[in-house]
């Protein structure tokens, strides 16, 4: 092998590109264009479901009960109070708190507008909601008509934050019951409700009215650091009914982002986004290649005739796919990473670029070039170099 | 000493049933080291199919083909491949890489040759026929921006820049007028000398037969003189 073979066609293909920059310009857009657009449904995708996973993640417990009908967090089927309490009977349980949930509408104090926002109620001094800012406000939460707010709720909801800094009172409407809020904490909107709440479990009865305290949506366990969580967890499931799933966080965590895959079409349609996004890619890439390699076919048939292979030009195409993923790929990350800080200020879904994400798009990015030159390959197959004569 | 190209009772066919059509029927050949053949002969009469058998470029279908002591009759890709590597071809359309320079596009050319396995021994390689052709100052442009005379000039040394052992050459000099053409057909004929490798040029120019050591003339793929 000669000593530089390996690069030539890399070379080759650069200089075929770079020759006619405004074609080399438009191909790249085109990547651009796709690699936006797979950095966008997967970013929504991802933020739907670490915002609908989010509660899941900061609830401090080892293992949870729902009801078996439940489908999500924010539509859970309510059970019978006491079956956590049985749960304090299993042989390495440390300690077990009653979770209530409900959609509650809130009414913004500035302009008085609707809007609809989840609402967890639980016994403050069992600790289990551990969202930053909510150990610090647990004692007001025991006040009569008192609730944290979620400071990175939708804007819809008014100031409440920024007037809370500024030493002033903020006085709310839930339903048709005034609440006041000594306090915010951080978890963030989620595609179930823009805002969150958290309330005692005593104020969470007295905003939904139709609730019992004895019927809770959520068993939050905990158990002691030298117990181990699948045995406790299958003592647990032997002694509850069949209604009644036992999961860890893990399993509890997999239940949430079931329903939003499965049940509901949003992951299916951000699935469907990112293959669109992939196949807009390959038929613009496609376009591209196509075209070098039919313009150029007359001087592929005469690198053949003169003893150049299939297998070189192959390698030629190949590389001019590999340098349009790379030159598309860069740019069209730094315009997603700005969407994403549009989509985060609209949505305030916690939409991340820096994570699986870059890897991901760019494999994408890489095969949707190559599967683009693989394609374009065929027509290579038509530079005869008999037909030179 | 055994001839370069040898072929013995060569015939070739296109097209199959009532539309198959005779291009070579039984035609015989002889080339030597050094020799400058030409083939000439009215269009449609078998001399750029012969061209393209000889040249590896097309699978043999009847009759020995021993080119550069192989034989070409019923041989695999990978073979006419090589043999192909050992050939300096010039196209009637010169079909140099736009995207490369005057010195890149014979680059690519001695690239082929195992003599010439660095990059600074194939750009010495091409400067060196860049300067036989006269164009040395032109090394670096583009084919866009070279006269056609100035193009086959670069396409006949990027024919020659992997020392092939045999040259075939199609209308080389359709494109230029007198003066461009002998120049270019004696340039080729100078350079192939030198090394005594042997060229089979087709050609419908009469303007340039003299430089031929042998004509032969095609009709009905048939060589009659």
């Amino acid at each position: 092998m000669k000593s530089d073979a390996w690069i030539r066609p890399l070379q080759l293909a650069w200089r075929q590109l770079s020759h006619e920059p405004l074609k080399l310009i438009a191909g790249v857009a085109g990547v651009v264009f796709a690699v936006m657009l797979m950095f966008m449904q997967l970013g929504f995708k991802d933020a739907l479901f670490d915002s609908a996973t989010a509660v899941q993640r900061h609830l401090s417990g080892d293992l949870f009960l729902v009801h078996r009908q439940s489908e999500a967090l924010w539509r859970p089927v309510p059970f019978a109070r006491r079956r956590i309490a049985q749960a304090l009977a299993i042989p390495g349980v440390e300690s077990a708190t009653e979770l209530y949930v409900g959609l509650g509408t809130w009414r913004n104090p500035w302009d008085a507008r609707k809007r609809t926002l989840l609402v967890l109620g639980c016994d403050p001094a069992a600790g289990v909601l551990a969202f930053d800012g909510v150990a610090a406000h647990s004692s007001r939460l025991r006040q009569m008509d008192t609730a944290l707010f979620d400071s990175r709720s939708h804007a819809g909801f008014g100031p409440v934050g920024a007037t809370l800094r500024s030493n002033s009172p903020v006085e709310a409407h839930l339903g048709q019951r005034r609440l006041s809020v000594p306090g915010v904490f951080n978890l963030g909107a989620s595609f179930a409700a823009d805002g969150n709440l958290i309330a005692s479990e005593l104020n969470f009865l007295r905003y939904f009215p139709d609730r019992s305290l004895a019927q809770a949506d959520v068993g939050v366990i905990r158990i002691h650091p030298d117990a181990d969580v699948t045995t406790v967890k299958h003592g647990i499931a032997r002694r509850m009914p069949d209604e009644i799933n036992v999961m860890d966080r893990r399993e509890f965590i997999a239940w949430e982002r079931r329903y939003w895959e499965e049940v509901t079409p949003i992951g299916f349609i951000f699935a469907l986004g990112t293959v669109m996004g992939f196949v807009v890619g390959v038929v613009v890439v496609y376009q591209i290649l196509f075209t070098e390699v039919n313009n150029h076919l007359p001087q592929y048939a005469t690198l053949k005739a003169m003893g150049y292979t299939h297998r070189f030009l192959g390698s030629l195409v190949a590389s001019a796919a590999f340098i349009l993923a790379v030159l598309g790929f860069l740019p069209g990350m730094a315009l997603a990473a700005y969407l994403y800080h549009l989509a985060r200020q609209a949505t305030f879904l916690p939409m991340t670029l820096l994570d699986h994400k870059p890897l991901l798009v760019f494999s994408l990015t890489l095969v949707m070039c190559l599967l683009s030159g693989a394609f374009a390959l065929r027509k290579l197959k038509a530079a005869d170099p008999a037909s030179m004569f | 000493m055994a001839p370069v190209v040898q072929l013995d009772s060569v015939s070739h066919t296109f097209g199959d049933g009532p539309s198959r059509k005779a291009v070579l029927r039984q035609v015989s050949l002889r080339v030597h080291s050094g020799e400058l053949v030409i083939l000439t002969g009215p269009s449609g009469s078998g001399k750029s199919t012969l061209l393209t058998l000889v040249g590896a470029l097309r699978s043999v279908q009847q009759g020995s083909c021993l080119v550069l002591n192989h034989q070409l009759l019923q041989s695999s890709d990978d073979t006419r491949n090589v043999i192909r590597r050992q050939i300096g071809f010039i196209f009637q359309a010169h079909n140099l890489l736009p995207f490369l320079s005057a010195r890149e596009n014979i680059e690519m050319s001695a690239a082929l040759s195992p003599d010439l396995p660095s990059p600074a021994q194939r750009r010495n390689r091409a400067l060196a026929l860049l300067d036989a052709v006269g164009l040395t100052p032109e090394q670096d442009q583009l084919p866009a921006t070279l006269s056609g005379g100035q193009r086959q000039r670069v396409a006949i040394a990027r024919a020659l820049a992997h020392q092939p052992r045999l040259i075939l050459a199609d209308e080389p000099t359709a494109a230029l007028d007198r003066a461009a053409g002998h120049t270019a057909v004696e340039l080729l004929r100078q350079l192939a000398r030198e090394r005594g490798t042997p060229i089979l040029l087709v050609t419908h120019d009469a303007r340039i037969l003299d430089v031929a050591d042998r004509i032969l003339r095609f009709e009905d793929g048939r060589i009659i003189t």
